[in-house]
């Protein structure tokens, strides 16, 4: 075999080759640090409360620029060369239905057969090749930014190189091991960037809970696996997906547990159940809130880019044996759809309204997505493939926007702390605050009349700084309106407001993504990919079909509450007047900083995509915008439709789930607004949900108790059973008893052995050393020493042996 | 013509002469003489058989050749250390001789 890279079908392997080395690079050559006492004189205070007095290892100067080159370099080469995949095979008339991309090698001989690995580009892989690495390299730039400032700089870097190889590895391969490798891998890199600042034990309480809650899930899917290798052979997508004599027989072979089942049915229920961990669907939703422990960029990672969506990726690219069998556009449903549908669509519903009530902008997003995951999987429930796909893009656009903008409002907020820190005794004379550095004023350039307002606010203010002035640099906490809190939390939305004047351009890109969340109708790329998903879901419900109709009620209803949480967190973020000091300072060091452009060039590219991306997925008979972006027919649809044997059949179009996409987005929005916009929040006043919900919102903020049940139904019994059964019963109790009984019986025995060594063993390895020294003693004395005398012994025994020659020959010649 | 067993008694008889040197003589010098006694008793031995029995094929003179030289310089070598020993020792009877000993 020929091994040419200029050639498509072997291109795919290069693309997860670049960051999988910068890794490796990184890791062996550039992690270099020094150890340095945490001061206040570094700058990564903000994120490290917990490093005050300890020793952190500080990345070398030299570390921190070569792991941002290295790091930038693969991710640069694994995006270009995407993208020349991705612009080749979107050129091919037909792409999928007999043209692939493909190549392989032999991994490992499994008895009579080989198993094969390699790389796959077909229509799904293409449309991920797009999205995948662009929002990665936006991450890494943002990363820059972000992580500027952190003493693990370098380790960042390597880890989020691993990451993004994984999740480009399980892109291109062809086969579901490899895929489940790069699951695997990520699950890994996911544990170790929940637990980057692992000094925090919430952060490192997260990445245990993330890694074992997922481990659950992925040792069900790797059952899946395994049965699908028993009964096929084979685990190549392009064998069994697009092979209908296999997936006939898999479709009518019965499953060897769950009599009802088919083979392929049971399987779909354990990659289903892969995919409920991986894609954070309830009930083990668990773990990703508390995956916002991680940096941002990691969030942003997770959500976006890699995690989460290849839990959906997976399920989408094996739906035709998920579907063998059943037939979801007329009603049959099999096994894994029914439990998708159901799944996703309570799950959409589920963490929406706990996104509600949430008043951390971090947590609130990462809700958001448990709930657009749940659109994603219900839509593949009921079979709307193109549809499930569609979202899954645009939602990566614009949830890596609002996932990194969030991190700069942290970072921006973050920055507020630090100034009211450093400078609040300071502040009560705005000339010296004049006089300070650019650099380290609140919002310089970004914002002059912001500035303006500081002082003049210092000014009236004078009086309570003079009294806080004494203090010394916790003083602050004084005299905020949170101080019962004592430590500032710069991700309650609560403490910020009026953003929008401190960093506008991250403002900016965060409406625009936090709108196309909402799926403000007809500009943003949600709403496209959202309405299709309702249609579809609509379209079944006019045929009477039971789950389409659950589905569409549970996605309208979530996309209302989608629409008001956004709109909740646009208000409480960016409208308004600063509701704290800190948000008053916050900024990102000024428009020309490092930080402020790395981390908002890349928000500015997504937000790009996160209103045109929606563009290539218009249905064709949508009024006006059919006839303008797709005046044959629908792009994606036609598109990725090649993948599958079955084309999936297009819906027509209806006004009615549109009018209901525009009524919930629009609806929601005007709630939101109308609650939170309109008269915006004062510093300290109640969130006016609480008054409306009661109790209820208690309950919701607290995310239904979930984590509290999971705490009675789950640990607590296993770490009685292991306190109670395992640890004082049968360890201590039946094991440590067989041991002890195991201990009597031998120093029984060796008590007698003891005896029974003193007399015969000491008597014969006494008497054997004694004998031969008094021997040596003896025989000792023929070494006298005098040659004169060994002469004469060997004189007398050469006359012997010349002796016994001669005797012995004349017997031989006698005998002769 | 003298026969072979002559030779072979003067051999033999030297060489007893030299062992007995050896064996008994308590100089150091006197024990080296008797070793080039025994050498030579050896070297009689082989010209004589060569003489009397392989008289065409030289290689019994060759050895007896090869076996003065080794003599003269084992000579020399020994004769080096006595005069060493002695110049350390002021003795050359080998019963004095006992550094190595225990």
């Amino acid at each position: 075999m020929n091994v040419n890279f200029s050639d498509l079908n072997f291109l795919p392997w290069l693309i997860p080759i670049g960051p999988l080395l910068a890794f490796l690079v990184i890791t062996l050559a550039t992690n270099r640090s020094r150890l340095v006492p945490a001061t206040d004189s570094h700058e990564y205070g903000g994120h490290h409360p917990d490093y005050d007095g300890m020793l952190v290892p500080v990345v070398t100067p030299q570390s921190r620029v070569l792991s941002i080159v290295v790091g930038m370099a693969g991710a640069v080469a694994a995006w270009l060369i995407a993208w020349r995949v991705f612009f080749a095979a979107i050129r091919v008339e037909h792409f999928g239905e007999e043209t692939v991309y493909t190549s392989g090698l032999n991994w490992m001989s499994t008895g009579l057969t080989t198993f094969r690995m390699g790389v796959l580009v077909d229509p799904l892989t293409t449309v991920m090749l797009f999205m995948v690495p662009l929002a990665v390299l936006c991450i890494f730039i943002y990363s820059i930014g972000y992580m500027a400032h952190d003493p693990r700089q370098a380790r960042f870097f390597s880890l989020i190189s691993l990451f993004a190889g994984a999740m480009l590895t399980l892109v291109v391969a062809d086969n579901l091991l490899l895929l489940f490798v790069g699951w695997e891998i990520m699950g890994l890199c996911s544990y170790l960037l929940i637990g980057f600042w692992f000094e925090k034990p919430s952060a490192y309480k997260a990445a245990i809970k993330a890694f074992t809650t997922t481990r659950i899930a992925d040792v069900i899917m790797l059952l899946g696996i395994v049965y699908l290798y028993s009964l096929t052979g084979t685990l190549n997508f392009r064998d069994i997906l697009h092979n209908q004599a296999v997936l006939d027989q898999l479709a009518n072979t019965p499953a060897l547990i769950f009599g009802g089942l088919s083979a392929a049915s049971l399987i779909g229920v354990f990659l289903v159940i892969g995919t409920i961990g991986k894609s954070a669907q309830f009930p083990l939703h668990v773990w990703l809130p508390d995956a916002m422990e991680g940096p941002t960029p990691v969030s942003a990672m997770i959500h976006a880019a890699a995690m989460v969506s290849a839990g959906i990726y997976a399920i989408i690219r094996m739906y035709p044996l998920l579907e063998a069998g059943g037939h979801p556009h007329s009603g049959e449903f099999v096994a894994p759809l029914t439990l998708m549908a159901v799944v996703g669509g309570f799950t959409a519903l589920f963490a929406a309204t706990i996104a509600v009530a949430q008043n951390d902008v971090k947590k609130v997003l990462a809700y958001s997505t448990i709930s657009q995951l749940g659109f994603m999987m219900a839509a593949l429930g009921l079979g709307a493939y193109v549809a499930a796909t569609f979202h899954l893009i645009t939602h990566a656009f614009f949830k890596a926007l609002l996932f990194m903008a969030s991190g700069s409002v942290i970072h921006a907020m973050e920055h507020g702390e630090h100034h009211v820190h450093e400078h609040g005794g300071h502040d009560a004379h705005p000339q010296l605050a004049g006089a300070h550095p650019v650099a380290e004023l609140p919002a310089s350039t970004e914002s002059a009349a912001v500035a303006h307002d500081d002082h003049s606010a210092h000014g009236h203010d004078s009086h309570g700084h003079d009294a806080h002035a004494a203090h010394d640099t916790h003083g602050h906490a004084e005299h905020d309106d949170h101080s019962a809190h004592g430590h500032f939390d710069p991700q309650d939305m609560m403490n910020m407001g009026g953003l929008r004047k401190t960093i506008p351009v991250t403002a900016l890109t965060f409406i625009i993504g936090g709108l196309s969340l909402a799926g403000f109708p007809l500009i943003t790329a949600g709403f496209w990919s959202k309405d299709e998903i309702l249609a579809e879901s609509y379209h079944g419900l006019t045929e009477g079909f039971g789950p389409h109709a659950f589905v569409f009620v549970m996605l309208c209803l979530a996309a209302f509450l989608t629409a008001f949480y956004t709109a909740r967190q646009l208000c409480l973020t960016f409208l308004g007047e600063p509701r704290t000091e800190e948000a008053k300072h916050s900024g990102l060091g000024g428009p020309s900083s490092i930080v402020s452009i790395t981390m908002q060039l890349p928000l500015v590219v997504l937000a790009v995509f996160a209103l045109i991306a929606g563009f290539v997925g218009v249905p064709s008979d949508f009024p006006l915008f059919g006839a303008i972006f797709s005046p044959e027919h629908n792009p994606f649809h036609h598109f990725l439709s090649y993948g599958l044997l079955i084309e999936p059949p297009t819906i027509a179009f209806n006004i009615i789930p549109v009018l209901f996409s525009f009524g919930v987005a629009l609806g929601g929005l005007a709630l939101g607004y109308a609650m939170y916009g309109r008269k915006p929040l004062e510093a300290g006043e109640p969130d006016p949900l609480i008054a409306i919900l009661g109790p209820l919102h208690t309950t919701l903020k607290n995310k239904w108790y979930i984590d509290e049940l999971y705490q009675v139904v789950f640990i607590q019994p296993a770490q009685w059973f292991s306190r109670v059964v395992v640890s004082e019963f049968i360890d201590r109790g039946v094991i440590d008893g067989i041991l002890h009984l195991i201990a009597r019986v031998f120093t029984f025995i060796g008590d007698f052995l003891k005896v029974f060594n003193l007399w015969l063993i000491d008597g014969v390895s006494d008497g054997i050393p004694m004998g031969i020294g008094n021997f040596g003693r003896w025989f000792r004395r023929i070494q006298s020493g005098r040659v004169q005398q060994y002469i004469l012994v060997a004189l007398i025994a050469a006359l012997l042996i010349g002796l016994i020659f001669i005797v012995s020959a004349g017997f031989i010649q006698a005998a002769g | 013509m003298v026969p072979l067993w002559m030779f072979l008694l003067v051999g033999a008889a030297l060489f007893s002469i030299g062992a007995y040197g050896v064996l008994a003589r308590r100089n150091a010098v006197a024990i080296l003489m008797g070793v080039e006694l025994m050498l030579n008793a050896v070297n009689i031995n082989l010209v004589a058989f060569w003489r009397f029995k392989t008289p065409l094929d030289m290689s019994g003179q060759a050895f007896a050749a090869f076996v003065f030289v080794v003599a003269a310089a084992e000579t020399a070598v020994g004769l080096a250390i006595i005069i060493a020993i002695y110049r350390n020792r002021k003795t050359v009877q080998v019963e004095d001789i006992d550094l190595l000993r225990l």
